[in-house]
């Protein structure tokens, strides 16, 4: 390899005449800042419809306290992870941030469920109010997530589909943590399938659809031409 | 989550000239881009990439220096920066290599090629060999014995063997000489086919 290989020349004259000032993107954490910002306005818009009086009364359960707290925290911890992972260089280990609120989200709901078997006389969810969970997860979830691609695609993960599918877990965590104002009763097994369907399916499609969208990989100028030989 | 790495002095003229790069100053992302060049390529040598997929990493690495050029922190070292996309623009060459089906062209060159694993039975055979050897010393007289032993099979010198044998040097070599030779004796074909 020489400094005189006429392909990676030409490269390099292409790259230099292509080049333009670029404004430096902000650290991780203040895009992840900017991202659960837009979460909270999300948040705030929905707030005139959610049930206030019942939310307080929910917020009273150590449980279900904990649960919304976990998932708070996740929604940010994996969004910062994101940012993180979607920057060359920095540490891998970014991307375990969101596991010990993960674990204290789902900890704090598996608990919840068991109210059901020790106080049968438990606000529980019907079948329409946990198809309107999901509904409503999924609703939020998508958003989010796109929100989220979008400002992840401005850096450059060198691994897409884990920054996708962390981004991912930040949006349905988000979502999570947003229904909780709407969600008129106690925590069941079913319930709390429900949401790691909805959260497991929001990953998926991220890992799967914005690991694509955030992979700079596709038009690269050697794959191109790989593919024209 | 490792603490933010410190500027080495090498490495401040190549956050100088990215941060230049990020300001739109083409003479600095020209010279950037190429003293780039032979650290990628020996970045992704060191991956374990050769041949002409040094080339496309080279290449796609430069590409995505490019793209990724406004997420470079000035306060952070250039290098690790650039490691991070020369490795995993290695590790995406070597997988996408791995994939590749391979084809022989030359069936008579693969035919002769020479296997270069040891031939089945070679064990054997060198474990053969050592015992006949072992038996062979074993014949020796004891002056002559010891010479070979020290000398010839455990490798140690002269001065090594002399202080270990409590022998004279001189007298060493003359058991030494006097051993091979009736080693010769013993292991040439007239012997073979008997006990030793």
């Amino acid at each position: 390899m020489s400094n005189h290989d006429p392909p990676i020349d030409d490269l390099v004259e292409d790259l230099t005449r292509s080049l333009t000032p670029t404004r430096r993107l902000p650290g991780p954490g203040r895009r992840a800042l900017a991202w659960f910002g837009a979460v909270l306005v999300v948040g705030l818009v929905l707030v005139p419809m959610s049930d206030v009086s019942g939310l307080r009364e929910r917020l009273g359960v150590p449980d279900l306290q904990w649960a919304a707290f976990g998932a708070i925290l996740t929604a940010f911890a994996a969004a910062l992870a994101a940012f993180q992972s979607s920057v060359p260089g920095r540490s891998p280990v970014w991307s375990w941030l969101p596991l010990p609120p993960l674990v204290i989200w789902l900890g704090a709901s598996g608990l919840g469920c068991m109210r059901g078997w020790l106080a049968p006389a438990a606000n529980i969810a019907g079948p329409e109010e946990m198809r309107g969970c999901f509904v409503f997860l999924m609703g939020v979830s998508l958003p989010l997530s796109v929100l989220l691609v979008l400002m992840l695609r401005r850096a450059c993960p060198l691994r897409p589909n884990l920054t996708a599918a962390l981004a991912g877990l930040a949006a349905a965590a988000a979502a999570a943590a947003l229904l909780v104002p709407f969600h008129p009763h106690d925590a069941t097994a079913t319930d709390l399938l429900i949401h790691f369907v909805a959260v497991l399916l929001v990953v998926g499609l991220n890992g799967l659809f914005g690991g694509r969208l955030l992979d700079g990989t596709a038009g690269s100028l050697s794959r191109r031409r790989k593919a024209s030989l | 989550m490792s603490p933010r790495p410190t500027l080495l002095p090498g490495e401040a003229s190549f956050s100088v000239a990215m941060q230049a790069a990020q300001d739109g100053d083409t003479a600095a992302y020209r010279a950037l881009l190429r003293d780039c060049v032979p650290i990628i390529a020996a970045m992704a040598r060191a991956k374990g990439v050769r041949g002409a997929a040094l080339d496309d990493v080279v290449q796609d690495t430069l590409l995505t220096v490019h793209r990724a050029r406004a997420t470079y922190d000035p306060a952070r070292p250039f290098l690790p920066w650039l490691r991070a996309i020369t490795q995993r623009r290695a590790i995406d060459a070597l997988r996408h290599m791995g994939r590749r089906p391979r084809e022989v062209h030359e069936p008579l060159a693969y035919e002769a090629h020479a296997d270069e694993a040891a031939i089945p039975g070679d064990d054997l055979e060198r474990r053969d060999r050592a015992a006949i050897l072992a038996a062979a010393v074993a014949h020796l007289p004891d002056g002559q014995r010891e010479a070979i032993e020290h000398i010839a099979l455990r490798e140690l010198s002269l001065e090594e063997a002399s202080a270990l044998t409590g022998r004279t040097k001189g007298a060493l070599k003359v058991n030494f000489h006097r051993g091979l030779k009736s080693l010769r004796t013993l292991l040439s074909p007239r012997h073979e086919g008997t006990d030793v």
